[in-house]
């Protein structure tokens, strides 16, 4: 202990130590994306947290991350691809639904998830502080596990349909990305919102049930003409499970400017939810 | 460079009353309440102070507030449940916004407001620590360094890889609090921290709190325990209903908080008592031995208590054994004072009467007392009164040197000499 006193003297004779200045807020306020960078460990912790308690005590664990997209898929394939015979763009429909599943349960887990987390964090954030963006960031990082035992199992899939997958597999990483900022936009609003008003927690599961429908992910967005095709794409996870079948299955339907529209509605969500979201943060130690 | 570590400037901090509703009388205010919905919902959205508060739905629980704490001080921050402690704690660390005015923080800031907050049962005591430590902003490379340390000091060695919720109570708070302890920020805020765990438990955490406190570090510190302000604060600041009432050295603050107390809480009163009844004492006071009431005493004086009493004659209470003591404000026992130590209990005692009881040289330093009574008849217990009365000595001639040792070190006085010898020749004895 003697040799860390010791240590902030010196740190305190060399320079002047940070000045901190705590007064009221008012209006819209910056995002302090620095201090946020700066609690990165924490960030971190947060995530490991989530994933690490996620499965336990449940008798099969990680193996419900894999289950979740797969069982709908089993169901998607017998009643909209056998009985329905929705048209795949070519592709087998149990690979066409699943290559959608797979983002499209990530970005609605994150969602739910990172809508409560400030509610499910309340004791954290009545007795200590960091930055609040924190912990609605964590709880859609920590989906990316899930994501990834899914996407094995994609992986496997395609290996049984032989389709191998096209150049275009290197913008995959963009596609999750876009995907998170989506899901992660949506949260910030609805994380806030839950804070002052719990019905959102009712709201969440008819607000992905609906979204899942508006999304093609059963069908296929070609089922629509241009111009409207395009505009679709305003619901960025139109971008994102087109972009997806495209860069794995090599699907003829190619996003294009879509993907476009996609990302300005993704990032127009994100920073909007941000703003929102440091506006109420200062209720949120009083209110939760 | 200035020696300011915080500086808090008129900081006031307003809350909403919640759960008053307005009534809405006719099916009119009613429907045009309902139609005024949405609008109100999507401001509501945005808002950040709920619904536009009334005055009369608001109070402060902080208002101008201002101090300044040097460097390296250990201030103490006292004040009755609600007085606006936490909430000044809550600001300080950066948990709630202030309403008006600011605070100035110079250097890295820890707070602890709880121990162990973010402890997951699920996971083991090592992950535990990283996690909780990463929660009160420590550094993943600190918490390492000091890893084999936090563990030996909530002795848990055995268990690191076991999950917490494994743990006995008495196990996860000491490995809470270890993980807190070494925690080392230039400016501490602990928030009662102290209040858990069992006796061996607090004196460690006293312990290492005093070794905090000794290292120079600036450390706020809320606390109910009296007895950890004086010892671990230089200043006490005494809040009460939000007000800055006193900032003054932490001994005069306590002093000051135990007065504003006694008038509230514990007056001494007659109409508590327990027993049969058959002896009641009808009052109780304090005088010289000449027999003048007194209001002060003097350390050292030589006292007498009178207990006036009426027996109920159809029990004729024949054998009578009779004690009193003596506690502090906050209910330490000093001494007790029992008839039948002293002497037999008395026999055929008179209906009405007074018992009397001389206290040659009154052992107490000062400060501020309460008297107890208590009999019994034939016995049984006949009648106790505790805290019958307040009394407050203040600094007399009990070592006839006018001197008196500090009220910190010694609750009671005894008598004692001392001497020196030398030793008849400067070599070690030998057999």
């Amino acid at each position: 202990m003697s040799t860390v006193t010791s240590e902030f003297e010196t740190k305190g004779s060399a320079e002047s130590p940070p000045v901190l200045r705590i007064a009221p807020t008012r209006g819209w306020v910056s995002l302090q994306l620095r201090e946020v960078w700066q609690y990165r460990e924490l960030l971190f912790f947060l995530t490991w947290r989530d994933v690490k308690v996620r499965y336990k005590q449940t008798a099969i664990g990680g193996a419900w991350a894999i289950l979740q997209p797969f069982l709908t898929m089993v169901v998607f394939s017998l009643f909209f691809g056998k009985l329905a015979k929705i048209p795949s763009d070519g592709i087998p429909y149990p690979i066409f639904s699943y290559a959608a599943l797979v983002p499209w349960t990530f970005f609605a887990n994150g969602l739910s998830q990172s809508s409560n987390s400030l509610v499910g964090s309340a004791n954290l954030i009545k007795k200590v502080y960091f930055p609040r963006l924190v912990v609605p960031i964590s709880s859609v990082l920590s989906g990316v596990v899930d994501f990834a035992l899914a996407f094995l199992v994609l992986l496997g899939m395609m290996l049984y349909y032989g389709i191998v997958p096209t150049w275009n597999v290197v913008f995959l990483p963009l596609l999750l990305l876009l995907s998170l900022v989506t899901s992660l936009g949506v949260g910030l609003w609805l994380s806030a919102m839950n804070v002052h008003f719990r019905d959102v927690r009712y709201i969440i599961p008819f607000l992905t049930q609906f979204w899942m429908f508006a999304t093609p992910i059963a069908y296929s967005s070609r089922l629509l003409s241009e111009p409207w095709r395009t505009l679709y794409g305003i619901n960025p996870m139109v971008g994102v499970v087109d972009g997806f079948r495209w860069a794995l299955l090599g699907s003829q339907n190619a996003p294009g400017p879509m993907l476009w529209v996609s990302t300005g509605a993704a990032l127009f969500l994100l920073v909007s939810g941000a703003y929102y979201f440091r506006r109420m943060e200062k209720t949120f130690a009083d209110t939760v | 460079m200035s020696d300011i570590a915080v500086r808090v400037e008129g900081l006031g901090k307003q809350f909403v009353l919640r759960g008053k509703q307005e009534k809405y009388r006719t099916l009119r205010d009613t429907i045009t309440h309902a139609a005024g919905a949405p609008v109100r919902l999507v401001r509501g959205l945005f808002s950040r102070n709920g619904s536009r508060p009334e005055p009369e739905n608001t109070f402060w629980a902080l208002k101008d507030i201002s101090f300044e704490v040097k460097r390296g001080e250990v201030v103490g921050i006292i004040g009755r449940n609600g007085a606006g402690k936490s909430t000044l704690l809550k600001i300080l660390s950066r948990i709630t916004e202030p309403t008006e005015g600011y605070a100035e923080i110079y250097g890295r800031v820890g707070s602890l407001l709880e121990v162990g907050t973010g402890f997951h049962p699920e996971l083991s005591g090592r992950e535990n620590i990283f996690l909780n430590g990463a929660i009160l902003g420590m550094r993943r490379r600190e918490i390492e360094r000091q890893f084999d340390e936090i563990v030996a000091f909530a002795e848990v060695e055995k268990f690191i890889d076991m999950p917490v919720k494994h743990y006995s109570s008495g196990m996860y708070l000491r490995l809470a609090f270890a993980v807190a302890a070494h925690l080392e920020p230039e400016i501490l805020i602990v928030d009662e921290v102290l209040a858990v765990g069992d006796a061996a438990f607090q004196k460690k955490c006293m312990g290492k709190m005093q070794d905090v406190a000794g290292q120079g570090r600036t450390v706020l510190f809320v606390s109910h325990n009296m007895a950890a302000i004086q010892t671990l604060c230089s200043r006490g600041l005494l809040l009460e209903s939000g007000h800055l009432l006193q900032d003054v050295p932490s001994h005069e603050a306590v002093q000051t908080y135990l007065r504003r107390g006694v008038t509230e809480e514990v007056a001494p009163s007659f109409d508590k008592r327990e027993g049969d009844g058959s002896i009641r004492f009808m009052d109780v006071e304090i005088v010289s031995s000449e027999g003048e009431t007194l209001t002060q005493l003097l350390s050292g004086q030589d006292i007498v208590i009178r207990m006036e009493y009426k027996a109920d004659r159809d029990r004729c209470p024949s054998h009578v054994n009779a004690s009193l003591w003596v506690n502090s404000l906050v209910g330490e026992r000093f001494f007790v004072c029992c008839v039948d130590v002293v002497r037999d209990s008395f026999r055929n005692i008179p209906p009405e009467g007074i018992l009397t009881c001389h206290v040659p040289r009154l052992p107490l330093p000062p400060g501020s007392y309460t008297l107890s009574v208590w009999c019994q008849a034939n016995g049984r217990v006949a009648d106790k009164v505790e805290n019958a009365l307040q009394f407050e000595v203040i600094p007399g001639n009990f070592y006839a040197t006018g001197r008196l040792p500090n009220r910190k070190n010694s609750s009671v006085l005894i008598d004692y000499s001392w001497e020196i010898t030398g030793r008849e020749s400067s070599l070690p004895r030998r057999q």
